[in-house]
């Protein structure tokens, strides 16, 4: 599924609403996540998930091609925990 | 680091304020599109968001796991996961907002 399949399924459950309108919805949605995300604040939307931000810390890495050592500043990046129900379901439980 | 969690009610809530529909359509338009999604993971179905992300399921074979406070061994059934897979642009808004 991609987002203009989800846009066209929500689009079909919703004849009252225009297709535009519906795109916003969507956009908005995903957008205020990952704002969310980008503000180093949790999404906690129970029986799907949670996004959150994990720290990296700095580390000495290296080319794998050269071999030549470089400095991997400390970073965050964005973290998807599944949750309990959508674990279940997937499961057949 | 994180004062706030977002939750369902404040998703709805940026939804009422983006388009001029009843606080309680917005709650069941956001529900419905987490419905959606998980509908399509549980089928198997990969969910590819642009810009976003990629929710994949993935299978996991059988193992023996190990109760890691009594060192007892048990077996871990076959299993399905999901994972996700921020989009660059996310990685990006990610890193850049957290940056000191």
């Amino acid at each position: 599924m991609i987002r203009s399949e989800l846009i066209q399924k929500i689009a079909d459950d919703n004849p009252h609403l225009y297709q535009r309108d519906v795109e916003r919805i969507v956009n908005t949605v995903f957008e205020e996540i990952t704002g969310t995300m980008a503000q180093g604040n949790r999404v906690e939307l129970r029986g799907f998930g949670a996004f959150s931000v994990k720290k990296r810390d700095a580390r000495v890495g290296r080319n794998p091609r050269t071999g030549e050592t470089v400095h991997v500043l400390e970073k965050h990046v964005p973290f998807f925990k599944t949750g309990k129900l959508l674990r279940d379901r997937l499961n057949g439980k | 680091m994180s004062d706030k969690t977002l939750t369902r009610m404040d998703l709805s809530e940026a939804v009422f304020r983006e388009v001029g529909l009843s606080r309680n359509e917005s709650a069941q338009l956001v529900e419905s599109m987490l419905e959606h999604m998980s509908d399509a993971l549980v089928k198997g179905e990969q969910v590819k968001i642009s810009s976003f992300g990629t929710f994949s399921v993935r299978d996991k074979s059988a193992r023996i796991g190990r109760n890691p406070k009594t060192g007892e061994e048990v077996p871990i059934q076959p299993r399905r996961v999901l994972t996700f897979r921020p989009s660059h642009l996310m990685k990006e808004k990610v890193a850049d907002g957290n940056r000191k």
